[in-house]
């Protein structure tokens, strides 16, 4: 299949990234080049096999559900581009 | 003492046990060489002072017991350093100061070294030639015209240029040991889960590991055993003793049995490339293994598997940068979703965009099965062909890369060009095994060119081993003119 310009303008709203018009163009031809090389993959049958879901002979932990890192809104803060004293601020969302 | 940075990390090692070096005029000796190679740009940012501190500290109490003591080393930037600045290679972590450490880097400074400056990568590791990152290109040491691979680009150059004794990369798809085959050096990407994936910028969780980019075998073995472990904070990581890879480490490779892959080969391959492999045979040979032609008969899905699996996990997992918990917003955007948009837009670079919109459309409503699933059981095939070929064999022989490192431009107009040269390295990220790229050879530009040998599951001690044995009758020498400086 062939992705158009206006496919990809929906999937980079989707991503959350806006997308230069200027760009569409080269963007489109990059991506079509690219799903062309990805779909020598329908070349195989897979109708029985498993995905691989993982490559590791375990299963995944859990840990207890203890609050091991609490009390560091200071260094989580700290990084944020705006931020009150206790808060991380945002554009108005809500009128 | 005769120049001491272009000793192998082992040398060095030895020369501080000795006091023939204290950790202080080691740690001038490479600042002044990073200050002299500004021009291979391998450097996002540098700790002189707190380097400089942390020797004398070293040399006043210092502890000879320890894998590293008192050496300075420069890491990849995406591991996070506390309280030093973090950026992927991108500007969207521009301004990010991590408040914790990676698990790998805080081992590295538990067994006694401590952090020289972090290297250029491509950003967020998403590159074969370091073009990518928002620091510039990475110029590799052998000629002031090529790339230095990537996307730990800037460790496989300040490695190769003595800025840095030894490194920690991370590998993907081959960021580990394609950058160490462009450049001469040896590259070992680990078996998953064996080194903790905690504190590192993540691409894609499934595949990525960190490992060591080092001189020589042995400097290898001794960075992996300093970097590895069994980890709490990170759920993939592999609960299991701690392995001695550099005392294990053994050059009697006799009986050993070599699998050589038939479908290792591309289209106008360069034929030094073809002769370094049969030159790589004759050696094992020469030295008692066994040369035993194997099938993988699904290599050559692995990329387009790659392309699929790799910006799907990284689609979702840099939906993480908004613009709101940290790292760059931008000023435009009146309203949040304008704000995100134009954030990311921003603050990521073309090739970072592209695979997120790669990753968002392929696991996006309708298109799930045809992509993402497919992918998941091709990926299974992909594993079976090493399961089924190491119930026969102990290791396999294969080139790293199909080509020695190529021009800075060259393939930047062509993403396709520029994923094709990870066609040998990618596949044992799929199939989560260990694999080691060492230097063999040069080709006829006089371009190193590396081999790869590719192990079983945790079996990395025997792919050292047979790495140690290969070294000692290869003879390479990484002959760098230092035109930098």
């Amino acid at each position: 299949m062939s992705l158009d310009k206006e496919k990809i303008k929906h999937v980079a709203k989707l991503a959350r990234i806006s997308v230069d018009e200027a760009k569409v163009e080269s963007l489109t031809k990059d991506l079509n080049s690219i799903f062309k090389f990805i779909e020598q993959l329908n070349e195989l049958n897979t109708d029985k096999v498993e995905p691989l879901t993982s490559i590791l002979n375990q299963s995944l932990r859990s840990r207890k559900d203890d609050i091991s890192d609490g009390k560091i809104r200071e260094k989580i803060l700290k990084n944020s581009p705006k931020e009150n004293e206790e808060f991380f601020v945002v554009p108005k969302v809500v009128e | 003492m005769a120049d001491i940075t272009n000793q192998s990390l082992n040398e060095i090692i030895e020369n501080v046990k000795t006091k023939k070096v204290s950790s202080s005029e080691l740690t001038k000796a490479y600042i002044k060489n990073i200050e002299g190679a500004k021009k291979l740009n391998a450097f996002v940012t540098t700790t002189f002072d707190q380097a400089l501190d942390k020797s004398k500290k070293f040399d006043n109490k210092p502890n000879f017991d320890q894998l590293l003591p008192g050496i300075p080393l420069a890491v990849k930037d995406l591991f996070c350093t506390e309280n030093t600045k973090t950026t992927a290679g991108s500007n969207i972590l521009n301004n990010f100061i991590p408040s914790y450490e990676s698990t790998v880097t805080k081992n590295l400074w538990d067994n006694g070294s401590f952090l020289l400056g972090k290297l250029n990568c491509d950003e967020f590791a998403m590159g074969s030639s370091n073009e990518t990152s928002y620091y510039g290109n990475v110029i590799n040491p052998v000629g002031d015209q090529l790339v230095p691979g990537g996307s730990s680009g800037g460790s496989s150059s300040a490695l190769a240029a003595d800025l840095t004794p030894a490194t920690i990369g991370t590998d993907t798809g081959g960021s580990i040991r394609q950058p160490a085959s462009f450049t001469g050096t040896v590259g070992l990407k680990p078996t998953y889960g064996l080194c903790s994936r905690w504190g590192i910028v993540a691409f894609a969780s499934s595949l990525d590991q960190a490992g060591p980019m080092t001189k020589t075998i042995k400097d290898c073995a001794i960075m992996l055993e300093a970097m590895s472990g069994f980890d709490e904070k990170d759920s993939t990581s592999i609960n299991k003793k701690k392995e001695q890879y550099s005392k294990n480490l053994k050059d009697n490779i006799k009986g050993l049995k070599i699998g050589i892959p038939k479908e290792y080969r591309v289209d106008n391959m360069p034929k030094e490339v073809d002769e370094l492999w049969e030159k790589g045979k004759k050696i094992l040979k020469d030295l008692g293994a066994q040369l035993i032609d194997i099938s993988l008969p699904h290599t050559k899905y692995a990329l387009p598997t790659y392309y699929i699996v790799a910006p799907a996990e990284a689609s979702s997992n840099l939906a993480r940068y908004d613009g709101v918990r940290y790292g760059y917003r931008s000023k435009q955007g009146k309203d949040l979703i304008e704000m995100y948009e134009k954030t990311r837009s921003e603050g990521f670079g073309d090739e970072v965009k592209r695979r997120i919109l790669i990753g968002t459309y392929v696991l996006s409503s309708g298109y799930y099965d045809a992509y993402y699933l497919k992918a998941q059981k091709v990926r299974q095939l992909i594993k079976k062909d090493f399961d089924d070929s190491f119930k026969k064999i102990d290791a396999i022989l294969t080139p790293s890369t199909p080509s020695s490192a190529f021009k800075i431009g060259e393939k930047t107009n062509d993403p396709v060009s520029m994923y094709l040269n990870d066609i040998f390295t990618v596949p044992v990220n799929l199939a989560g095994l260990p694999a080691l790229s060492m230097p063999a050879g040069v080709d006829n530009q006089g371009h190193p060119l590396g081999l790869q040998l590719i192990g079983k599951a945790l079996d990395e001690q025997k792919i050292l081993n047979i790495g140690y044995a290969f070294e000692k009758n290869c003879g390479f020498n990484n002959e760098i003119k230092k035109w930098w400086s």
